[in-house]
This record gives C-alpha cells, structure tokens and sequence, in this order.
C-alpha cells in the first residue's frame, strides 16, 4: 500500500548538500488508518480506503461524526478512532489489512509522486481571468467595456451561441492532480513529508499523495 | 501547523551574530571551482536584512570595488554556503535599509560607528 492522506502545511525553502535551495511544499501526512478494502469479489474492483485525522470528542462527549460514519469505523472487530477524512486509493494488489496504519516512511526521499488536491476557489471569474482573455482598449472612446469578452457568435445564422463558447463562470475549487513531483524529505516522527514544487489548494487543504503513475514502471 | 513548518525550515539554521543595517562585516563564503572548494571572503556594509527569523532570511552587503565601483551581494543567512559571518563594526543607522548608500561616494559613503554603553 503506497499513498497517504495529508494537510498542506505551506512553502518553505530548504538547501540541499551542495546548498542550492530546494523549493518544496511541507505536507503533514498521516498517519492514516486502512477503514475498508475493497475486493474484486465484494466490490468489482481492488482498493484500499484510508482515514485520516483523529478528532477528539465534543465536551460533553459525545462523538463529532454522525452514527452512520461512526458505524464504519466501528464493525465487527474493527474499531478505529474517529476521523475526519475518508479517502479510497486504487491499488494493484492489496497487501494490508483493515485496521493498520500507514504512516509517512511508505514513501523515501527522492521517490517520484503525485499529489492531488482541490484548487483555490475564485468563485465566479471572468473571462480574462478564467480563458486568460485580452482586456480591451482602457482609452480611444471605450467606457466600461475593458473586461468585457467581446462578441460571442454570429448573428441570424446560426442565430445562437455555438457550444463550449468560453465565458465567465465559477473557477477554481476543482481536483488538481500535479504528476511526477520529487520527495525531498521525509519525517516518519513528525509525520511530515515535503516534495518539491507547488501542489494545488490552499495552506491547510486536504491533499492525497500517490505514488507517481509515469514513473512507476521504473520503480 | 504553521510551527512544524518552520521546524522544517529552520533544520539547517546555523548559528550566526545578530546582524544589523550598517554593519560591517566579513562574509566568508565557501566556493566550489570543479572539484575543489575554497573560502571567500566578501567585506562590506549589511544594506538590507530581510525576512527576519524566517527559514528563507537574507541580507545584502555593499561594498565599494575598485575604480569605485559599487558591488552587492544577497546571501541567504542560513546557507550552508554562508561559513561565518564577522561583523567588524555596527554602525550609527537611522533607517532598515540603506539604499540611498547606492548615491554616495568617497567621504560622503561613511557611517559613524555605534559604540555600545
């Protein structure tokens, strides 16, 4: 089982033996408990779920997860902490149980992954900002035309907006996958990851970390 | 969350004075020509600090090359690169960065040293 479930935490620059400095996203990672596997019998197809992040009881202790949820992570003979994040990572071959964990080690330094996320949300963006459009003249009589996204079709024939017409609408906060990024450093005690480059979302967004698929042939 | 991050950072922090703008210091640098690596030494004036206690903290050193000419350098303070700095002398400073240095030559590029009480 290769992949774990994290927060950004945010950039930070470290220098690497020859002290050249290595940009690189800090990730805390796990540790993360298998909830359920999912088998070609049961299912139709091979995965592992993952639960991240224990959450502590409310004061009057009572649990912050509704009955159905706290139901999954307490069957039969399994039962796990209450956590916040469920996720499922397709795998090859199963070769975990339900119940264990899976910490950070999974993965060494200088393996290659990829890390998806969500991206910021921009809610709704114009077209300037969304198709990367041209903004029009500031000056030369135009008045309040500078963002605009200028004509969008034709006139009587074909008499309507022709389909996939780029135009302003919602942005951002979409599944961001970023392939292929270098693992710098790994911290199995502080449960820390951090690779090289950006990954998509905000500082404290979830992100999921998968081993890379264009490398994996190597590996 | 953000305090594991700066513990990530500040791994490879060394430990180096307290500098401050106007100081004159010895910067000695370590450079690698092929296989061999040699220290060298970049004498100047700290311009500018920036970043304060931050992992990715640095500073700017002028100096005045010859024929007059005016030299900066940034480094990184917590570059392994960076071998030690030495600061010689603070200053009497009344700003955070020392950018109107760039117009001054001769007599009128000095600074008066700040003597601790």
């Amino acid at each position: 089982m290769k992949g774990i479930i994290g927060r950004k935490l945010g950039m930070a620059q470290i220098f690497d033996e020859n002290g050249q400095v290595i940009p690189v996203t800090v990730i805390q990672a796990g540790p993360c408990y298998v909830t359920q596997v999912r088998t070609e019998d049961n299912d139709g197809y091979k995965a592992v779920q993952l639960g991240f992040e224990e959450l502590q009881p409310r004061s009057n202790g009572a649990s912050r997860l509704n009955k159905p949820a706290q139901g999954h992570l307490k069957r039969g003979s399994l039962s796990l902490p209450d956590l916040r994040v469920l996720r499922e990572f397709r795998v090859k071959e199963i070769d975990v149980q339900e119940g264990q964990v899976v910490k950070v080690d999974v993965f060494e330094k200088g393996e290659r992954v990829d890390v998806v996320g969500t991206s910021k949300g921009r809610g709704f963006a114009g077209t300037i900002k969304r198709h990367n459009f041209h903004r029009q003249p500031k000056t030369h009589g135009a008045s309040d035309r500078t963002r605009a996204p200028g004509s969008i079709g034709s006139t009587t024939t074909p008499g309507r907006v022709r389909k996939n017409m780029r135009m302003g609408g919602h942005m951002g906060s979409d599944r961001v996958t970023v392939q292929n990024l270098e693992v710098v450093l790994v911290d199995a005690e502080k449960n820390v990851l951090a690779v090289r480059g950006a990954v998509p979302g905000a500082k404290g967004g979830v992100l999921l970390i998968k081993p890379s698929r264009k490398t994996r042939a190597k590996a | 969350m953000t305090d594991l991050l700066k513990e990530i950072q500040s791994q490879t922090t060394q430990q180096h004075p307290q500098l401050r703008p106007g100081d004159a210091v010895r910067v000695h640098v370590r450079i690698v020509e092929g296989n061999r690596e040699r220290i060298q030494i970049f004498i100047g004036t700290i311009i500018r600090l920036r970043g304060g206690a931050s992992g990715d903290a640095s500073f700017t050193v002028r100096r005045i090359a010859s024929h007059g000419v005016g030299v900066e350098r940034t480094f990184l303070l917590h570059s392994p690169r960076v071998e030690k700095i030495e600061v010689t002398r603070h200053n009497k400073v009344r700003r955070a960065q020392l950018y109107y240095m760039r117009k001054l030559s001769g007599k009128a590029a000095r600074l008066k040293e700040k003597r601790e009480s």
